[in-house]
């Protein structure tokens, strides 16, 4: 059964959440992490829906490290008070 | 801290000559800004130490936004607490860079409330830069821009800023609505722009004709290029005009053409329209006598870059000749089928010109859907590096015959 944006976005956030401090992901290596996971059951579009969603409610926030990244809200090392 | 100026013999030298300085404005804005103080402190230090103080941030941004604003910190935040943060936010210019004097001074209200009140207009992205302020006056900055209508720019994996030259506006060459098309296509991908999900980052930029006055050519990973494609428009009458007035038609136009495909007996000009290049010299040199043809359109090239991971690419040509009409339906479809690729096979970091070097042209042409044409070469005088699969395999078979 298709997947909805909310149960995307809640396993793309479990995989940011994990996965920080270890490895960055961009939002491509989240979909695809996604079309994998749940083969025939979710599509681009939705991914993008979820990103979207991610972003907007501030539970991830896109970071720059030479590319683009989704990370989790956090104070980075470079940050002065 | 005093209202006194720091003194900075080094930057100094950057005030003499008789062109602007940056030293002179960061100065000037000093009196009102204790930012810019100990920016000119810290400069001065570096100049003496001969070491960089910037540290960069690369989470600092607005709500929803994954790009625009670029993090600054110093690495000196004790000696100088004003610049202990310097962001820079890259603001979405207005198509053709025009404004009025009343939306000028509203940003730079704006910006000596919220920020140090420096900027650089424009960024060689084309966007209005805003140097310098702390993350907490990200979003007032944000939110106050919006009630005049500007919104930031990219920066990160994303669509850039796209920027055009002033086209028609203000040059009879422009071969189509250079500004229309930029404002367009901005609209058009605003996801895009704010929400980075590239490998990295993806410009455009638009000239109204080969002139290239944005450099589409050698900075834009899609270079949307003015072009006509009938003949060259000869006033013959301001041709006699021009030489009765003492230009040598032969040394500084006929003689200069790259295809050699010009002639001037001395009384009238002929060009050779078939092997035209459409470099724009003749008809620099001769503004009033010569002109673009009227079959008007742009030719799409795609692929330059400045040298990062890979040295510097030229983009080359993809679609010789498109009639740039709105709403460019074709152009946009084609676009997002290159987007998806290079967003499923492009390696981190990796520009699209670099993915279709990696990958080759036959290929990527291929998995875009768009016939190779002829006109597909990598510099002038080249021959076409596309691979007629059809040819070879016509050749094997030929081989397979004789041999048995
Ligand atoms: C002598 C000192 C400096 C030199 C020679 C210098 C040189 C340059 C050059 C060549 C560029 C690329 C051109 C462009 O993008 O327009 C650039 C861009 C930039 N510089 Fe500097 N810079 C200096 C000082 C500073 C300072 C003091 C700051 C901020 C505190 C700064 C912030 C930036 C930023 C944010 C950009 C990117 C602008 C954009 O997005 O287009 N620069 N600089
Ligand atoms: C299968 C045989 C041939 C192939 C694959 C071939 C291929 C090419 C290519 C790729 C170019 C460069 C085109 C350009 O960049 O404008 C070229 C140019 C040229 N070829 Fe050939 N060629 C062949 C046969 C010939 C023959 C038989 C002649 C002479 C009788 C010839 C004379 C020339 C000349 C004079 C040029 C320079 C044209 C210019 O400056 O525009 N070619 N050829
Ligand atoms: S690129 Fe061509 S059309 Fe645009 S301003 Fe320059 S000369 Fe004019
Ligand atoms: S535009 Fe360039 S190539 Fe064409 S006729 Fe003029 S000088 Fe020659």
């Amino acid at each position: 059964m298709a997947k909805t944006v909310d149960e995307i976005a809640d396993a793309m956030y479990k995989l940011v959440k994990d996965a920080f401090g270890i490895k960055k992901l961009k939002p491509m290596d989240l979909t695809k992490a996604m079309m994998e996971l749940y083969e025939g059951e979710v599509d681009k579009k939705t991914c993008k829906a979820a990103i979207k969603q991610l972003i907007d409610s501030g539970k991830c926030v896109y970071t720059y490290f030479g590319g683009s990244y989704v990370e989790i809200p956090h104070k980075e090392g470079s940050a002065n008070e | 801290m005093s209202d006194a100026l720091p003194k900075t013999p080094k930057l100094d030298e950057l005030e003499k000559g008789k062109w602007p300085s940056f030293v002179t404005e960061i100065k000037m804005a000093a009196k009102k800004s204790p930012m810019c103080r100990d920016l000119l402190g810290q400069l001065e230090q570096s100049y003496e130490e001969k070491i960089g103080y910037w540290k960069h941030g690369g989470i600092v941004g607005v709500m929803g936004y994954g790009g625009g604003v670029i993090g600054r910190y110093s690495d000196l935040p004790e000696k100088y607490p004003n610049i202990s943060h310097f962001h820079t936010m890259r603001i979405n210019q207005p198509a053709g860079w025009f404004y009025n004097t009343d939306a000028l001074r509203k940003i730079c209200d704006i910006w000596e409330e919220h920020g140090s009140g420096i900027t650089n207009m424009h960024g060689s992205t084309g966007d209005i830069i805003l140097l310098g302020t702390t993350t907490d006056e990200l979003e007032p900055t944000f939110s106050e821009l919006q009630k005049i209508d500007f919104d930031i720019g990219g920066s990160g994996s994303d669509v850039r800023t796209p920027s055009c030259c002033c086209g028609m506006a203000r040059c009879e060459w422009s071969c189509y609505d250079t500004m229309k098309a930029c404002y367009d296509l901005t609209q058009a991908y605003q996801d895009e722009i704010h929400r980075p999900a590239f490998p990295y980052k993806f410009k455009f930029k638009f000239s109204g004709c080969p002139n290239d006055c944005v450099a589409s050519m050698a900075r834009a990973d899609m270079s949307i290029i003015g072009i006509w494609r009938d003949d060259i428009q000869v006033d013959r009458a301001a041709v006699t005009e021009y030489a009765k007035n003492g230009m040598d038609i032969k040394a500084d136009v006929v003689d200069n053409c790259p295809a050699r495909c010009m002639d001037w007996d001395g009384k009238e000009i002929h060009i050779d329209n078939q092997f035209c290049r459409r470099c724009m010299h003749c008809i620099n040199v001769m503004p009033k006598a010569l002109a673009p043809g009227k079959d008007r359109g742009a030719a799409i090239l795609l692929g330059s870059k400045a040298p990062i991971i890979e040295g510097a690419l030229l983009s080359s040509v993809l679609i010789p000749f498109y009639k740039m009409e709105p709403p460019y339906e074709e152009l946009k479809d084609l676009l997002e089928r290159i987007w998806d690729l290079w967003c499923e096979e492009g390696k981190n970091r990796e520009r699209v010109g670099e993915f279709i070097q990696r990958v080759g042209m036959g290929n990527f042409l291929e998995a875009i859907e768009l016939e190779p044409v002829p006109e597909m070469i990598a510099h002038p005088r080249e021959n076409p590096y596309v691979f007629y699969e059809e040819y070879f395999e016509e050749d094997e078979g030929e081989e397979e015959e004789s041999e048995s």
